[in-house]
């Protein structure tokens, strides 16, 4: 019984994961980005595990395993040694799971948040024909001047999860987080 | 019922397919020719290795013999490839590259479209997860078709010649063999004769927006990567993906 009351709580286990952040966008923490789906001791006794399950952003994200090292670097800091960090592919992450929060935080950091739903802008290849398959693409606004008249530079960017943009109306490029 | 030893040889299949390509892109690093395509080409090749490590992680527990995935990476030579001929062809100019490309991708779709229903929950997890990445690879090498064919006289001749070049390729995608139908048969795996007309159709649709001439579907095919017999190209490619782990066996940063 003492060792039930003296761990830690899940949710103040969560509350610390809300303090790790992104490795490649630090201002949002990996709780934001919705890559921590449980958080759960695995047992009763007193040198039980804390068990972290992340799901990985993309299939080749270098990121995953630094994200990994945070998170049980952090919970060391708490005193609890015990901390395995296990991966869950299913359901798939999605950039669905960033609330309207993190959305303003990563707007503020100079990116723009996802403008839509994962899966809108995709080619449906089951329906054979191209250009119906595709939906238009959303209006993407600047995060810095908050105009729509911007256009994609490369669809990729400095990380898997981003293309890269250009405003014409301040004529600054930034990163676009893309809906996935 | 699945046999082990047909699962691990789907498995394989599909796990070299994604390190192959993978590769090969990765052969562009810094050399692309535009910035922005030297990332797309990287940040595609590190989607497939991501889902490289998946595959062969898994066919490395079902063979159980202490292999893991950088095992079959590193330690097998080109005859214990299982990846499809098209993919281990070389980089050549850029239209080779977004052929090889566009014609892997819009297959790639297909298929993990199928693995994410496959009644073995792990390769379905794994086709769900690859499938959004390749969604949006099938986006961009579409649209580089398009725009390469129909841009100067030039690009359009590159990847007209490409297409012909590549074409005789295509075909082993498609091409059954009993290590399919035993997946198909058991209900993890699907059958890719299946997924011909579908491809042809958005292939050529996507070829003639680009005024490109789809080849003869009737063509004759070369095959046999997925049975281990690959081309000349292949043992190159490997020479330099291996040569640290085969110089200096184990070694690790």
């Amino acid at each position: 019984m003492s060792a039930l009351s003296a761990r830690a709580s899940i949710d103040t286990i969560w509350s610390w994961l809300r303090q790790v952040p992104d490795p490649e966008i630090p201002v949002i923490s990996v709780v934001d980005l919705g890559i921590v789906r449980d958080v759960r001791w695995d047992g009763q006794d007193a040198d039980a595990d804390v068990v972290i399950t992340v799901t990985p952003t993309y299939s080749g994200c270098p990121a995953t395993e630094v994200i990994a090292a945070s998170i049980r670097d952090r919970l060391a800091e708490e005193g609890i040694g015990h901390a395995r960090v296990e991966t869950r592919l299913s359901p798939a992450w999605t950039t669905d799971w960033i609330g309207p929060e993190a959305k303003e935080k990563l707007r503020g950091y100079g990116i723009a948040p996802p403008a839509c739903a994962a899966g809108e802008h995709v080619i449906d290849i089951s329906r054979l024909t191209r250009r119906s398959a595709m939906k238009p693409a959303p209006l993407i606004a600047c995060p810095r001047c908050g105009s729509t008249h911007t256009q994609v530079l490369s669809p990729f960017g400095s990380t898997p999860c981003k293309s890269l943009h250009r405003c014409h109306a301040c004529h600054e490029t930034f990163d676009y987080f893309k809906p996935h | 019922m699945s046999n082990k030893n047909d699962t691990y040889a789907y498995l394989l299949r599909l796990g070299d397919n994604a390190l192959v390509l993978s590769q090969r892109l990765g052969e562009w690093c810094g050399k692309g020719p535009a910035l922005e395509e030297d990332m797309a080409l990287t940040n595609v090749a590190l989607d497939l290795l991501g889902q490289a490590r998946l595959w062969l992680s898994y066919a490395a527990e079902l063979a159980g013999d202490g292999a893991d995935e950088d095992s079959l990476a590193y330690l097998r030579d080109a005859d214990q490839f299982r990846n499809v001929l098209l993919l281990e062809q070389p980089n050549g100019n850029y239209a080779d590259t977004v052929v090889r490309q566009f014609f892997f991708d819009a297959w790639h779709a297909l298929a993990l479209q199928q693995l994410r229903v496959s009644q073995d929950p792990r390769i379905a997890e794994i086709a769900d997860k690859a499938l959004k990445e390749v969604n949006y690879h099938l986006r961009r090498s579409s649209d580089l078709v398009v725009r390469l064919g129909d841009g100067t006289e030039i690009s359009r001749n590159r990847m007209q010649a490409a297409v012909d070049h590549l074409w005789p390729y295509s075909g082993e995608m498609f091409d059954a063999d009993g290590v399919d139908l035993a997946a198909a048969a058991a209900g993890y795996g699907f059958d890719p004769s299946g997924l011909r007309t579908e491809w042809l159709a958005y292939v050529r649709e996507v070829l003639e927006e680009g005024t490109l001439k789809l080849p003869s579907p009737e063509a004759w095919m070369q095959k046999g990567g997925k049975q281990g017999r690959h081309t000349e190209h292949l043992s190159r490619m490997l020479s330099e993906m291996q040569i640290l782990q085969r110089s200096h066996p184990g070694a690790t940063w």
